[in-house]
């Protein structure tokens, strides 16, 4: 191991200039999974309503450790107090075999197919061909036992990985790590309301699923959604029809680690500013649909919370963007909703999945509405197809250079604080500067 | 054979020839000739596997008229920022299922082929086309084609409809 070489290698203070290494280092990314997705953070798996009747489950990632989400039975005295979701690691304890290869679908228990290990849906393990060993007779003909494990083989000792779960408003979370504070700490007082304006109290209905791979370090997803200098210049779309600019209101909020963000703002109406639009040639004055349909926008109630950092006030987001270290970011822009989960495969890539809900008591209208802005997001979409491509392209240019080069984060100066504009890269800043603890770089 | 056999064995070769005109004019991006295969109303969208089998409804791609394919080709030229690439569709002949009156319903399965400058070609979504024909003055047009692709994976982005 010569982790202290890659400790002297980050240079300069504080963390407006992130080292090309920290994207293409195979040997940092390995530390990287053990610290942040194995070590002592929280990490999205799914949706409560992915898994709603008992023994449904569906496989899911942690790093790239395969996990399954299962909904457990419960005995109805604890029903008050256990959500019954269960996370275990799809490894069978006895050879190592990632024995779950349906995606998702309905269990009573799990069998690994190479030697019938049996799984609880809790995964505990329930029992094992002949651990008492083959009843037969030996030489003389005399009754006896052949082989079985041994007597103080313990079922207990050999279930499954178990992670702890936590359940928020219906979003899944799982760690390996027994020392992570709670998920509610972890996320933070600064976060939390964000959360709960989606969320909480809300029956989500799932709409389905976009999957894709970038050839990327997972890292630049975090960033790419914790960067609102990018969207009014990359995405036609946003500086055009005001959903995402420089001169909309907004506000970036960030944890108390900075590792977590909230990316807040209100649309405007669109159109000429020359503040923000003069020389943008993403800006095309003269655009304009061919069928409106597809931004057919239609606030809604929930949009309007009372302002967490203004006690007495309300605010009216169009737009959030919620980052949750390490793996998980949560979009609502306009009336599309998703998760996007991170799901990193080497230094160089990773699998994004997305997630589209909406909620129970949407009418038809409203269901069609966010599927058709769903055209919007997602591999293919209007705007989000290009963040797919442009993180491509920096990991081309980090691995061209090599050793010494850095990027150059500095919109807003080289703090870490919050801000009341989006004309910043600060997000970033701090999603480094914890990185940096994390990593001991 | 039979005159009814002819009869469908011709709209058979109709509807490869209307699939080959389809794939030639996406893969020489003449994408502005695109929504021209689709009746004004029709509908196009591709759409994963996974999605489809299970009845989720979330699409990749999701248009509802003419007017809303040439915005996605608007997109496509003007808008979207992509890295330059080009498409060769393969397309199977086509399997008419049933026919109602001026409907047809036909499947064909494709496969599309990306090609990055300076790269090799590689496979980039594979899958079926679920159609609904219908014939007007001008010959045979969409109403409706779903492309329903097995990969599990999007290659990063897709641009270019399949």
């Amino acid at each position: 191991m010569n982790a202290p070489q890659t400790l002297s290698r980050w240079a300069g203070p504080g963390s407006s200039r992130v080292p090309f290494w920290a994207y293409t280092d195979a040997q940092l990314y390995q530390r990287e999974l053990e610290k942040i997705f194995y070590g002592e953070h929280w990490s999205y798996v799914g949706l409560e309503i992915e898994i709603p009747n008992t023994g449904d489950y569906k496989l899911s990632w942690i790093g790239e450790r395969q996990v399954i989400m299962v909904r457990d039975r419960v005995a109805p005295r604890d029903r008050g107090t256990d959500h019954g979701i269960r996370v275990v690691e799809n490894r069978c304890a006895h050879r190592g075999v990632r024995f779950c290869q349906q995606p998702q679908g309905n269990a009573r228990s799990f069998v690994c197919p190479y030697h019938q290990w049996t799984y609880k849906l809790n995964g505990d393990l329930a029992g094992l061909p002949f651990k008492d060993g083959v009843a037969a007779t030996d030489a003389d003909g005399a009754p006896c036992v052949n082989g079985g494990m041994p007597a103080d083989f313990d079922l207990k000792q050999h279930g499954l990985t178990k992670l702890r779960v936590a359940v928020l408003h219906g979003l899944v979370f799982a760690t390996f790590s027994d020392e992570v504070e709670p998920l509610a700490d972890y996320l933070g007082a600064d976060v939390m309301p964000w959360l709960a304006r989606i969320f909480k109290d809300r029956q989500l209905t799932l709409l389905g699923y976009n999957r894709q791979r970038i050839p990327g370090n997972w890292k630049l997803m975090m960033e790419n959604i914790k960067d609102p200098y990018h969207p009014g210049l990359l995405h036609t779309w946003f500086v055009t029809f005001g959903l995402w600019r420089a001169d909309q209101k907004s506000r970036m909020v960030m944890d108390s680690h900075g590792r977590h963000a909230v990316m807040i703002s209100r649309r405007n109406d669109g159109g000429q500013n020359a503040a923000v639009t003069q020389g943008v040639t993403s800006f095309k004055a003269d655009m304009a649909l061919g069928d409106t349909r597809l931004l057919d926008v239609v606030p809604e109630p929930w949009w309007a919370i009372d302002d967490p950092a203004r006690p007495g006030s309300t605010i009216t987001p169009t737009v959030t963007m919620i980052t949750l270290f390490p793996s998980l970011i949560i979009q609502q822009q306009v009336n599309s909703l998703s998760t996007r989960h991170i799901v990193p495969r080497g230094e160089g890539e990773f699998d994004f999945v997305w997630t589209h809900f909406g909620f129970a008591d949407d009418t038809p209208e409203m269901t069609q509405r966010r599927l058709r802005q769903a055209n919007l997001f997602g591999p293919a979409g209007f705007v989000s197809a290009d963040d797919g491509e442009v993180i491509e392209l920096s990991q081309d240019g980090f691995r061209q250079w090599g050793e010494g080069g850095s990027t150059l984060c500095e919109l807003g100066g080289t703090g870490t604080e919050a801000t009341e504009h989006m004309v910043t890269e600060t997000l970033i800043r701090s999603m480094y500067a914890y990185w940096r603890k994390v990593m001991a770089v | 054979m039979s005159a009814q056999g002819v009869e469908r064995l011709l709209l058979q070769l109709e509807i490869d020839q209307l699939n080959a005109a389809y794939a030639a004019a996406l893969d020489e991006k003449r994408f502005d000739e695109w929504p021209g295969f689709f009746v004004e109303q029709g509908k196009y969208k591709v759409q994963a596997r996974e999605n489809f089998d299970r009845g989720l409804p979330l699409a990749l791609m999701a248009l509802e008229s003419q007017a809303m394919m040439k915005d996605r080709v608007y997109g496509v030229t003007q808008t979207i920022y992509h890295a330059p690439y080009y498409t060769r569709h393969v397309v199977s002949p086509a399997r008419v299922l049933a026919q109602e009156g001026d409907l047809v319903m036909a499947q064909a399965h494709y496969a599309v082929f990306r090609t990055r400058p300076g790269d090799s070609s590689e496979v980039y979504n594979v899958g079926r086309y679920i159609d609904e024909i219908v014939r007007d003055a001008a010959g045979l047009k969409f109403s409706s084609r779903l492309c329903v692709y097995d990969s599990e994976m999007v290659l990063n982005s897709l641009i270019y409809p399949i």
